[in-house]
């Protein structure tokens, strides 16, 4: 029905010679929210950082709204419209809030007020401190800063590494509402997660990675019900 | 009273280019972390192009093309001996910088024949002048002025320009930065490129106050104006100015104390203790830094 807007197809990626993750393939949808779930290690985040040029794949090819960008420079990637969340956050502490949006957009030439109003909208917060050096946000700020960055760029994919890593439970849902808000208002997002409850309930559909390769995949919900998954990513119901 | 006016006039003076030269010290420290051992050449290299420029062409054409000159090694410098790099260790680098610096040395040695080469008279800089009573060069005036000019044009391009956000987000996150597709090498060498270009208008006003230039001349008002980079906070640009001025005030004072002491000779070792004195007790120097990092 819908078009492909990323594919990816047998993705190989090694790291002198330890292979992280080992022929994986997927594609995400136009307007879709995919996950990728998995434990720590086990090639999410290295498959992230292959798509958005961080590093080299081995073999394998990206395919971003039927063009090839694999092993592209990271600024031609971004200039395609496929904008990154970083693992950890990694906000410019040295940039005021309001300089860290901008250079979300720093491929743009074009007005960004009616962005940045979009972006106060999803975080009051932001606005609030936007003369603050991003250093100083607290840390679900700090992801809220990051997220509000990237969309700056107008992604047509946006992909997130682990936005839940380290922050308390009150936040993390927050932020998942606003992903959320932001697949409502259309645009394609693609999620990786080890808080598999939370990103299960926000997918559409889900991919499970082990050890470099897709062992599952399925809409959110059927993987949310799925025995194997409950015991591996979820918790046992009996153990809750 | 006009002995100390001189004394002073003149400590600005050599501060203000030693500032000149520690910015791009400061610069390059603050986006590569690399103490950048040719700056001080290719100082020296801007200063004999001087010479050779002016020899054949007009004033007016041969500094501007001196400064072109000179921006365009700086770049070169940065894409040869140290783009290549990027990913290697640090000492790498800075082993490769010390390598850059002994080739332009040798180099102006062999072009030059190691003899000290005169600096032409520049009409109007090296023109005399009266300031409250005393006599000195307009260059010693100027100076400060036009220091303090590039400074504010330089802080402005770093805090308000798309280029200058740029700058500052590749010194704190290579990575993050491509992320927002900023390509970092293109703000590698703008630094290279902006520090190059004050070196040589340092090294126009400097060598308009001293007689002559040889292959070594970079590299103590090099190693002067690092020192101040270090002293101010080795990637602050305010503090590599105010730092350098300190320096440069500092040194004149002491070669200017009655010569029955006997002092002047130790202008150059109170630079290098100040060095010491400030790693020991103040490493992060006056605006620096402090290198912890937030997890």
């Amino acid at each position: 029905m819908s078009e492909d807007v990323l594919q990816i197809k047998d993705l190989q990626i090694s790291y002198g010679g330890i292979e992280a993750v080992r022929g994986i393939s997927f594609d995400v949808k136009a307007g879709e929210v995919v996950t990728l779930i998995g434990a720590n290690g086990a090639g999410k985040s290295s498959t992230l950082r292959a798509i958005s040029g961080l590093v080299k794949p081995k073999a394998g090819t990206v395919i971003f709204e039927g063009e090839d960008i694999t092993g592209k420079d990271s600024n031609a990637i971004v200039s395609k419209g496929l904008m990154m969340v970083p693992e950890g956050r990694r906000i410019f502490p040295n940039l005021t809030v309001l300089e860290n949006l901008k250079i979300g957009a720093y491929l743009r030439n074009d007005d960004l007020e009616a962005d940045l109003e979009t972006v106060y909208g999803y975080f009051p917060r932001l606005k609030e401190r936007s003369w603050q050096a991003g250093g100083t946000l607290s840390g679900g700020e700090q992801q809220m800063l990051a997220v509000g960055r990237a969309l700056m760029g107008r992604p047509k994919l946006l992909m997130m590494d682990e936005p839940s890593l380290g922050l308390a439970p009150i936040v993390v849902q927050g932020i998942f509402e606003i992903i959320n808000r932001i697949h409502e208002a259309g645009t394609t997002v693609l999620l990786i997660e080890q808080n598999a409850n939370m990103a299960l309930h926000v997918a559409d559909r889900a991919y499970v990675i082990e050890n470099g390769k897709i062992s599952m995949e399925g809409t959110g919900k059927e993987l949310l019900a799925d025995e194997k998954v409950r015991e591996a990513y979820l918790g046992s119901v009996d153990h809750k | 009273m006009e002995y100390v006016i001189s004394v002073l006039l003149s400590g600005i003076s050599v501060g203000g280019q030693y500032a000149l030269i520690a910015i791009g010290y400061t610069l390059v420290y603050g986006i590569l972390r690399l103490i950048n051992f040719a700056h001080g050449d290719v100082f020296m290299v801007a200063g004999l192009l001087g010479i050779y420029m002016t020899a054949t062409l007009p004033i007016s054409v041969s500094l501007p093309l001196v400064i072109i000159i000179t921006v365009f090694l700086g770049f070169a410098i940065e894409r040869v001996a140290y783009k290549p790099l990027r990913e290697a260790p640090r000492m790498s680098v800075m082993i490769s910088a010390i390598g850059v610096s002994y080739l332009l040395q040798n180099t102006a040695t062999y072009v030059t024949g190691g003899q000290p080469m005169t600096y032409p008279v520049i009409p109007f800089l090296s023109d005399t002048v009266n300031v409250a009573g005393t006599q000195t060069k307009w260059v010693v005036i100027l100076t400060p002025i036009l220091v303090l000019v590039l400074v504010i044009a330089l802080t402005q391009l770093i805090n308000r320009t798309k280029v200058g956000m740029a700058m500052r987000a590749v010194s704190k996150d290579f990575e993050t930065s491509r992320l927002m597709g900023i390509k970092i090498n293109s703000v590698i060498s703008a630094t290279f490129i902006i520090g190059s270009a004050l070196a040589a208008v340092g090294s126009i006003l400097f060598f308009t106050n001293y007689p002559a230039i040889t292959p070594m001349a970079g590299s103590m008002p090099g190693l002067k104006a690092f020192v101040a980079a270090v002293f101010g906070g080795i990637g602050s640009i305010p503090g590599a100015v105010i730092g350098a001025f300190i320096i440069g005030i500092c040194e004149t004072i002491i070669k200017g104390l009655p010569s029955s002491w006997d002092v002047s000779v130790f202008s150059d070792a109170f630079t290098f203790a100040l060095l010491i004195v400030i790693l020991v007790f103040k490493p992060q120097g006056l605006f620096g830094e402090a290198a912890t990092d937030k997890v």
